[in-house]
């Protein structure tokens, strides 16, 4: 039966995803002899575990009353935002860190006009700047994630609630809140879990030392110390957060189950009145947060634009192609597991998971150790990078795909059933069709994630293999900082055109 | 739909290995870091030079910068393919020695550096005094010294000691400037320390982005500036407590696979036609006094009167608890 086909490819797959991150972790541990942490990795971990709670209550907190209000507002320009609100988290970071520093620096927009108006400036440095900083990244992301919750309930029972006359609370308790309930566990940890191996962010604007993350001290631990058991330490350290964080947030979810709709467009009650004065506020004010510092990006990169080396674009084509291969490939994960998962079982969310919780520097060092022995390390380059970015964005798509499988699941299992439509069919007429609009959201994603990684390919990549990213690195790096801010506005404008044509396919495809 | 990029991309990859085609040369493997091989850096025309006179093919491998230089052949061991390795930070080759992985170079240890400098196993190619850099139209009094800084309300970003050499270059200054002072200079340096990165990329972008008064590099970092953007704005402050060198330095692998070749590429190294690439490429002084003199521009950097540079063996053992003072005073 073709259930039992999907069960065992996604058990397959799991199996390989577990593997592909926990044999590395294996290579770099054989040394671990007893596992204690040092008074400075437990004063890392507190603050890695602080910075990571709160940015992710905040990024979410934040997100729900502006993904509300783009659910049940209609204005010119509104789909424009929703797909601009994909571009912070595709930033590569230390362009995105000059782009927060250009609006909320010391000698940003932000302290400008306050001293302007005879105010006492405000200094990011700090828990606060880390905070912003992990905001602006995740917070688009959770409202995007939160907005499709809202756009999967059938806009029948909003009627329904509306002919049997539910005030605004009684529509809140009986149809949102239940889609928030099975919606933010999920966010939350995505959010949680990437805030968790946040590194250079959260170094460059903590301020110094007290900003020392796990992830650093892996760092630390991998170059200078060449300590690659204590690195597997700290790296298990991740996982073991990783894990617990997701029990708890499998243990908050509770599925929906609407039933099915018609399909029909529609969303919930727009009242007029101080409502939609709020809802305007508060779109206003997410997208002047999200777009001065892209706009910073985009002043600073236009001048150098028209006499890029031809260097940078040989790079951008091969980014282009690993962020396709990688799309390929993360995407067919995704949804083979996103298909198990929706039959009630657990363990294909954890697996696809289990990528977030992996430092990609452990990842690429450990696969360095196991390949390097039998093969080129720069033949390599290309494939491997392809996987790594495959594995890493995996949670990311499978976060966006899993809640609408289930509700595909639960609403047309036993119609689809009794019709007989079954294997490749089903997938065909009814799965894709319906699933196209987080297909479309999550390929975005990951094509765009795939463009601007660069921890993996810097350890393997030779002569003439380096990708865009790492292009940006060593512009800045020879000084070329003009050449290095075009080049990374080449790279955000290609990662965004990766995100808009997938994102617009599937919306096209969803609402046709 | 999903398949077309995956095999186009499978192509790539079969394509991009099959054109490492074989050629009759014998292959020359160094393994440096970044900056050397990237088109701006020193390597396409070290190749170019190098190539015309060995008759073999010198191919480049890169990694991040001189730390991770080190970590990657701890990693490769006895199975590096590479001959050379070329960019360590003198800081760090009491651990390079340590891994027993090099050879004596045999090549004569002669150079120019302002103190005395000589090392079986390691070969300077170049050098530079880290300096505190500033832009004098906003800056027409820079401080001459750490003291005179932390007595300032200026603002400096510095890059971090445990992921940067030029941040364990910082931490080594101080320690040799002040010894048993050191955590005093750096408990009154803690308001002046805008932020720490991680790298020296993400210090330099922020300084050049307004967003620092000041930034730790290098004496010949306005060199670029001067030279290749004609702007003459930089500056880097002389101190009067001496400024700490950065010496690079090249070493031969014991499983060298061509070990003849190798021996040849380090006696290049320190000729005339290589050490003239280094300054207006790498942005540092050669190891060896031109015969051209240098490029015009660098006699507008400063000298600095006293220089600062711990033996290997000194480095390090005060990095550990130069470290943990650096880690007290500014985690408070």
């Amino acid at each position: 039966m073709a259930d039992r086909a999907l069960s065992l490819t996604a058990a397959g797959l799991a199996v390989g995803i577990g593997l592909l991150l926990l044999a590395p972790l294996a290579a770099l541990g054989l040394g671990l002899q007893g596992f204690s942490l040092a008074p400075a990795e437990l004063a890392a971990l507190r603050f890695t575990l602080w910075q990571a709670v709160l940015s992710a209550g905040l990024s979410v907190a934040l997100a729900i009353p502006v993904a509300r209000a783009l659910a049940r507002r209609r204005f010119r320009g509104r789909d424009l935002l929703i797909s601009t609100l994909g571009a912070p988290f595709i930033l590569p970071v230390i362009v995105a860190v000059l782009g927060l520093l250009a609006v909320f620096g010391r000698a940003g927009w932000v302290n400008q006009t306050l001293t302007g108006l005879g105010l006492s400036p405000v200094s990011i440095y700090g828990l606060q700047g880390v905070v912003l900083a992990h905001v602006f990244f995740n917070m688009p992301l959770a409202v995007r994630m939160i907005l499709h919750g809202w756009q999967a309930i059938p806009a029948e029972r909003f009627r329904l609630a509306a002919s049997l006359g539910f005030s605004p609370a009684d529509t809140m308790r009986h149809i949102e809140r239940p889609m928030l309930r099975a919606v933010l566990p999920g966010v939350a940890l995505v959010i949680f879990v990437i805030c968790l191996t946040s590194f250079a962010v959260a170094l460059t604007l903590g301020g110094g030392p007290k900003a020392t993350t796990v992830e650093l001290a892996i760092y630390q631990a991998l170059r200078f110390d060449f300590d690659l058991a204590g690195a597997a330490r700290l790296a298990l350290v991740q996982f073991a957060l990783c894990t617990a964080a997701y029990a708890v947030a499998t243990r908050l979810a509770l599925p929906t189950g609407f039933g099915a709709g018609q399909g029909r467009a529609g969303g919930p009650p727009a009242p007029k009145g101080w409502p939609l004065r709020l809802d305007v506020l508060v779109i206003i004010f997410a997208a002047m947060f999200l777009a001065l510092p892209i706009l910073a990006v985009v002043l600073d990169g236009l001048p150098g634009m028209l006499d890029l080396p031809p260097q940078v674009w040989q790079a951008a084509a091969r980014s282009l192609i690993i962020a396709l291969a990688s799309t390929a490939i993360s995407l067919g994960v995704a949804l083979t597991l996103a298909l198990a998962a929706a039959r009630g079982r657990n363990w294909p969310g954890f697996a696809a998971s289990l990528p977030l919780a992996a430092s990609s520097l452990v990842l690429g060092t450990g696969l360095f150790l196991i390949l390097q022995p039998y093969f080129r390390p720069a033949s390599l380059a290309l494939p491997v990078t392809m996987a790594i970015n495959a594995a890493l964005s995996l949670p990311f798509a499978f976060r966006i795909l899993a809640p609408e499988a289930r509700s595909l699941f639960d609403d047309y299992n036993r119609l689809t059933s009794s019709l007989g439509i079954t294997g490749f069919a089903r997938l065909r007429f009814v799965v894709l069709p319906r699933l196209s609009r987080p297909l479309g959201f999550a390929a975005g994603l990951v094509a765009a994630l795939s463009m601007g990684d660069l921890g993996v390919i810097a350890l393997f990549a030779g002569e003439g293999e380096a990708t865009l990213p790492l292009l940006v690195q060593r512009l800045m790096g020879a000084y070329r900082i003009q050449t290095a801010a075009s080049a990374a506005l080449l790279l955000v404008s290609l990662s965004f055109a990766l995100f808009w044509g997938f994102d617009q396919w599937g919306r096209r495809h969803a609402s046709a | 739909m999903t398949k077309s990029p995956l095999a186009l991309a499978i192509c790539t990859a079969v394509l991009a290995t099959a054109a490492m085609a074989q050629t009759d040369k014998p292959v020359l493997n160094v393994l440096t870091y970044d900056s050397f091989t990237s088109e701006w850096g020193p390597g396409p025309l070290v190749e170019k030079t190098f190539e015309a006179q060995c008759g073999c093919d010198l191919v480049f491998s890169a990694v991040g910068d001189g730390a991770e230089l080190l970590a990657r052949l701890q990693l490769e061991g006895k199975n590096s393919t590479a001959s050379v390795v070329l960019g360590l930070d003198s800081n760090l080759i009491t651990l390079a020695a340590a891994t027993g992985l090099f050879t004596p170079h045999g090549q004569n240890t002669a150079n120019d550096l302002p103190v005395p400098f000589a090392d079986p196993l390691f070969l300077p190619y170049d050098w530079g005094w880290f300096a505190v850099v500033y832009d004098k139209t906003k800056l027409p009094n820079a401080p001459d010294s750490f003291e005179a800084l932390a007595a300032s309300d200026l603002k400096i970003v510095i890059q971090d000691p445990r992921s940067s050499t030029p941040g364990l270059g910082l931490l080594l200054w101080v320690k040799a400037a002040y010894g048993d002072r050191a955590p005093e200079i750096w408990s009154a340096l803690a308001d002046n320390i805008l932020t720490v990165t991680p790298g020296w990329t993400e210090a330099y972008g922020m300084f050049t982005a307004g967003e620092a008064d000041m930034v730790l590099s290098y004496t010949t970092s306005p060199a670029y500036h001067l030279i290749a953007e004609g702007d003459d704005s930089k500056a880097a402050a002389a101190f009067t407590e001496g400024h700490y060198l950065q010496v690079e330095v090249a070493g031969k692998l014991s499983n060298a696979p061509q070990p003849e070749l190798a021996d040849q590429f380090l006696m290049f190294v320190g000729s005339d036609a290589f050490q003239s690439i280094i300054p207006t490429t790498n942005w540092m002084y050669p190891a060896h006094h031109l015969a051209a003199g240098l490029p015009k521009g660098f006699q507008q950097m400063i000298t600095p009167k006293k220089s600062l540079l711990m033996t290997p063996d000194e480095a390090a053992t005060a990095r550990k608890p130069a470290l943990d003072e650096w880690l007290t005073a500014l985690s408070r």
